[in-house]
């Protein structure tokens, strides 16, 4: 019997282990991706203040089980911190994103639809903001914004449409000279109809893959620029300020302050790059069949 | 012929620079003086409570800032055209000094991580083309794509609790040694205070340029003449000089020159990480105690480095790549 058993069992296993094909295996990446990014909002509010609040008797404990990545010098968990910190980042990143895609579509159809005059003139728009390295822009619509978090904000919400501009501006370019526009052009519809019914189907695989990839960028940037002291106030966990405050008390040996944020915050960009590679692999017609 | 068309080229790029800063200095200059920080409050500080209101009239009289902003752009200008971009507030000396002296300190900084990040990734790249699908080839573009996600700021941190608080072998911050004349400072010292700073930069650089390599590598690998090498008997390191190198060396040396915009940025990061006396910081600086002069003089600076890096890569293109030679002058 036990003979038998093992020997189903050992039959049985071959089937157990699951063959996905390339596409579930990118859908599957895409799920989880998504899983774990929800996981961290949803902590991030069912966490209580407590944690982050002053706890003298707590101070500067390296990481345990009960403090996953140890305690600061105020004695706040570190943990409830970076996940409050993180879930913070990435409704900026959101925010920024969605706002430069959309800014991205508008201008990337408009030079390429409403003649030559409004070409030239996003043209040379995108060419001042890419001719500006990224973090000064960010650094001068921050201080003109007066420091605060809406400086931030704005500042990484305005500052990333160029190259999707640019990338939407060609592939309407291209769209253009297709058979089925010109027909269209030829019996008489109009520039907006052509745009919405012609164009926009084609482009927004390209917004939402353009959306994810976007990300990444947001929330680098916006980590950077609150690093650097613009922006955010001391008492808000962002991963910025608790790196940047890190910085005082790493040559007294706590290295737990800035390594394990750090590394959270590379996570999560990582996987929402994994997330968008995979969406493009999808969408991309080239790929897809891969 | 073809020199002439270059000539013409690059006078054309000269004037698009000169329309594109014109452009930028009027939006940095209409963005920021609608600025809610008070330069003044800015530069005093905690001590604002004990400035009269008398005190303070003078010193908006003396920097110039009770005028309208029009007409301060106006004399801005001028004074731009005549080489002069005023006097910083916080170091109380004129910008382009300021600027001067702390280019020499960036610029060793970046040079060195361009350079190292240049042949880095280059090297990786090509190593992780030509052995696609094998495990070498992979480990590099797995790190690769994690390197692109890394926080600059981070890295340098990790790297400085890993040299500097634990092992001890490199100082923990600053372009010098704390407590030391400048007479003093020896050369010594200068580069034991560099290496952490541009090991962060060139780790970080590396990702873009060995991503992009592989792509071209692989496109290479996969072309006709590559498979007629290949049936001819050549392979590995042969096929590699051979065939491969030439075409994948100038999209890269390219994209290195392009990239001036990202190794600024990633300077500013690391120069405030290791409070290294960059351009870097002194933009942080200027941007958090409202020094308008100077923030402006390192916005301008930034724009003309990276239209030099742009320049240099569009120069490249022509004068290396005889497709576009042969494609005629259309710029």
């Amino acid at each position: 019997m036990n003979q038998l058993n093992h020997a189903l069992s050992l039959e049985e296993k071959p089937r157990k282990i699951i063959r996905f094909n390339r596409r579930q295996s990118t859908l599957i990446t895409i799920l989880s991706g998504l899983a774990l990014l929800t996981a961290i909002i949803a902590a991030s509010f069912l966490m209580s203040d407590e944690a982050i609040k002053t706890h003298f008797e707590a101070r500067n404990l390296s990481p345990s089980w009960q403090h996953f990545f140890g305690t600061d010098w105020l004695g706040r968990d570190m943990f409830t911190r970076t996940v409050k910190g993180l879930s913070l980042s990435i409704g900026i990143g959101l925010l920024a994103s969605t706002v430069s895609v959309i800014v991205a579509l508008i201008l990337g159809m408009a030079a390429a639809t409403l003649g030559k005059t409004v070409d030239t003139l996003i043209s040379w728009l995108v060419d001042v903001f890419m001719g500006l390295p990224h973090l000064v822009a960010l650094i001068l619509i921050a201080f003109a914004l007066g420091s605060g978090a809406k400086g931030v904000i704005i500042g990484v919400a305005c500052t990333h449409w160029p190259n999707l501009t640019r990338i939407i501006r060609a592939e309407v370019l291209q769209l253009r000279t297709s058979q089925f526009v010109q027909v269209s052009r030829h019996m008489g519809k109009s520039r907006i109809w052509i745009a919405v019914q012609h164009l926009l189907p084609h482009l927004l695989p390209q917004f939402f893959v353009g959306l994810v990839l976007l990300f990444p960028h947001a929330i680098l940037h916006e980590a950077s620029i609150t690093f650097l002291g613009f922006g955010l106030s001391p008492h808000q966990p962002a991963i910025g300020v608790i790196l940047s405050e890190s910085m005082n008390y790493l040559s007294v040996g706590m290295w737990w302050l800035a390594f394990f944020p750090g590394l959270s915050l590379l996570v999560v960009v990582r996987v929402f790059d994994m997330v968008g590679d995979n969406l493009r692999l999808m969408f991309d017609p080239h790929s897809a069949h891969e | 012929m073809v020199n002439k068309s270059l000539f013409k080229f690059i006078v054309n790029k000269f004037l698009r620079m000169i329309i594109l800063l014109t452009t930028l200095c009027a939006l940095t200059f209409s963005l920021v003086s609608h600025s809610p920080i008070d330069p003044v409050q800015a530069y005093i500080g905690a001590d604002m409570m004990k400035v009269s209101h008398a005190q303070r009239e003078k010193i908006e009289e003396y920097w110039g800032l009770n005028q309208p902003p029009i007409e301060r752009f106006e004399r801005w200008g001028k004074n731009l055209l005549h080489g002069d971009l005023g006097n910083s507030m916080i170091f109380r000396r004129p910008v382009i000094q300021v600027i001067g002296e702390r280019f020499w300190a960036s610029i060793v900084l970046m040079g060195l991580a361009w350079v190292i990040s240049g042949l880095l990734g280059f090297i990786m790249g090509i190593v992780s083309g030509m052995q696609r699908g094998k495990w070498l080839g992979r480990l590099i573009k797995w790190y690769c794509l994690t390197l692109a996600s890394t926080p600059t700021f981070w890295l340098g941190l990790v790297l400085l609790i890993v040299f500097s608080v634990w092992l001890k072998w490199l100082p923990i911050g600053l372009g010098v040694p704390a407590g030391v004349l400048s007479a003093d400072v020896t050369l010594g010292d200068r580069i034991t205070h560099l290496i952490l700073p541009a090991m962060t930069l060139s780790i970080v650089g590396v990702a873009n340029i060995a991503l992009h390599t592989r792509q071209k590598m692989i496109d290479v690998m996969a072309s006709d003449y590559i498979l007629f090498a290949r049936a001819r008997g050549e392979s590995g390191l042969q096929l590699l000089f051979r065939h491969g190198l030439r075409n994948v060396a100038l999209p890269a040396i390219t994209l290195q020159f392009a990239s001036f915009s990202e190794l600024f940025g990633g300077a500013v990061l690391a120069e405030q990480v290791f409070s290294y006396p960059g351009l870097g910081q002194a933009t942080v600086q200027a941007g958090l105690r409202g020094d308008l002069p100077l923030l402006l003089g390192l916005v301008l600076f930034s724009a003309v480095f990276v239209f030099f890096g742009n320049l240099t890569a569009d120069l490249i293109y022509r004068v290396v790549d005889p497709r576009l030679k042969e494609a005629g002058d259309t710029v």
